[in-house]
């Protein structure tokens, strides 16, 4: 036991974490993996959702959106288009992050007309998007006060 | 010789203005070390996305399924010039430096016969560009309602870029910002964002390690490549906010300089004057007794 890996969570602003782990639990576009020492090489995006990290302090949760992960044999990073940690999350991210997907949305339903794709796409970001807050107990559509 | 009451009315003006240039220097240091904290921030990720990047382009990029944002749309004709600045001045020739870059490079696609459109972000560059290529400027991004430049600003210019870029208003995108070298010492760079060019070692290591892909490796790319266009916008944007600060730096430590020196120099005048009207009062006294 406690074969660990390298773990790295990286957004365009910031490196918020770098340490040694045992298994990430990735949201991948096509379903959530788990990956641990020695996982096959695999890229895959992510869908808006919660990572979990088993580190030698416990489970740390993040809440990432966008960007993808790349896993080796011997290390998992995570590059995010915006990450942060679960217990920074409020309501007003969620809120803004839906509206900004609601907002996608809208246009793709404007724009696209005969092809389904980019607006199932859309749908999708927005329906994963109020999954996660419901996943992560913050109610999608009212304030929490 | 000048009214002693000008001088000293003069040396109190230089004076302050050498309190201004001196706490814009100060700021500007501190701004820049913030800035520098914050390109230095986004290196990893810069770094690890090119060198995934690289790897996908290297596999996908030979096929005829590659997207367009890779392999380009076939021709080169229409170039879009997105050129970065700042929206102050006063920081020597940072502005310039940048909009002669890019000033050589559309006239040097207009002496192709090539069509030219450019894009602005920050109204300095704008303001110059404005002059010569009135006419070749398609959009402006205004960047002074932002305090601190986060990924969503670099997300929003990417935005236009390939709104545009879908719509077909152009073949080819470059990207103008400075980078920073250091405090005194920024260089004006060109960079092509579309199509996409990834190198750098991280080719070699995509290759040899042979990756699942989920999906698969085209829809990854689709989805990363507008990305890619966000991630350069974003590290040109923190490299141009710390060339600003370096610039300004230098440029505020300079005139502060200049300030110092003007004050001396028109101290010993100031001297000289006063000495001059003590021994013409004195030669007028000492003659008056004479005189009796």
């Amino acid at each position: 036991m406690a074969d660990t890996m390298q773990f790295d969570l990286v957004s365009p602003e910031r490196r918020l974490a770098s340490l040694q782990v045992t298994s990430v639990q990735i949201p991948g576009a096509d379903g959530d993996m788990t990956a641990m020492e020695g996982h096959a090489p695999t890229i895959t995006t992510l869908r808006p959702g919660v990572l979990t990290v088993n580190g030698p302090d416990g489970a740390t949760d993040y809440v990432v959106t966008g960007g993808f992960a790349e896993i080796t044999s011997t290390g998992v990073s995570v590059l995010a288009e915006r990450a942060m940690a679960k217990g920074d999350m409020t309501q007003e991210h969620l809120n803004e992050m839906i509206e900004e997907a609601k907002t996608t949305y809208a246009k793709a339903k404007e724009f696209w007309h005969n092809e389904p794709g980019p607006v199932d796409d859309a749908a999708k970001l927005l329906s994963d998007m109020v999954a996660m807050g419901t996943h992560i107990g913050l109610d999608p559509e009212k304030p929490n006060f | 010789m000048a009214n002693l009451k000008v001088l000293k009315n003069r040396i109190a003006s230089v004076k302050s203005t050498r309190k201004i240039t001196k706490a814009m220097q100060m700021v500007a240091a501190a701004k820049l070390r913030r800035a520098q904290e914050a390109a230095e921030a986004s290196r990893p990720y810069t770094e690890r996305f090119n060198a995934v990047m690289a790897g996908l382009a290297a596999s996908v990029g030979g096929s005829d399924s590659a997207p367009k944002l890779l392999s380009g749309t076939g021709s080169d004709k229409v170039n879009l010039l997105v050129v970065m600045t700042s929206e102050r001045g006063l920081c020597g020739g940072f502005n310039t430096n940048i909009v002669k870059k890019a000033k050589s490079h559309a006239q040097a696609l207009l002496a192709a016969g090539k069509e030219v459109k450019i894009l602005t972000v920050g109204k300095k560059g704008r303001d110059q560009l404005k002059r010569d290529f009135s006419a070749h400027l398609v959009g402006h991004v205004d960047m002074s309602e932002v305090k601190r430049l986060g990924y969503a600003d670099a997300q929003g210019v990417a935005k236009d870029v390939l709104n545009r870029f879908d719509d077909g208003e152009f073949d080819v995108a470059t990207l103008f910002y400075a980078n920073f070298v250091n405090v005194v010492s920024q260089v004006p760079q060109a960079q092509q964002i579309i199509p996409a060019k990834f190198d750098g070692e991280g080719a070699d290591e995509g290759v040899s390690t042979l990756f699942d892909y989920e999906p698969s490796e085209e829809a990854i790319l689709a989805d990363l490549l507008p990305r890619g266009v966000a991630t350069a916008i974003f590290s040109g944007l923190l490299e141009n906010a710390a060339s600003e600060q370096g610039a300004r730096m230098s440029a505020m430590d300079n005139a502060t300089r200049n300030a110092g020196d003007m004050i001396d120099s028109l101290t010993i005048e100031y001297n000289r004057s006063r000495q001059a009207v003590i021994t013409n009062e004195l030669i007028e006294i000492i003659s008056g007794a004479e005189a009796l």
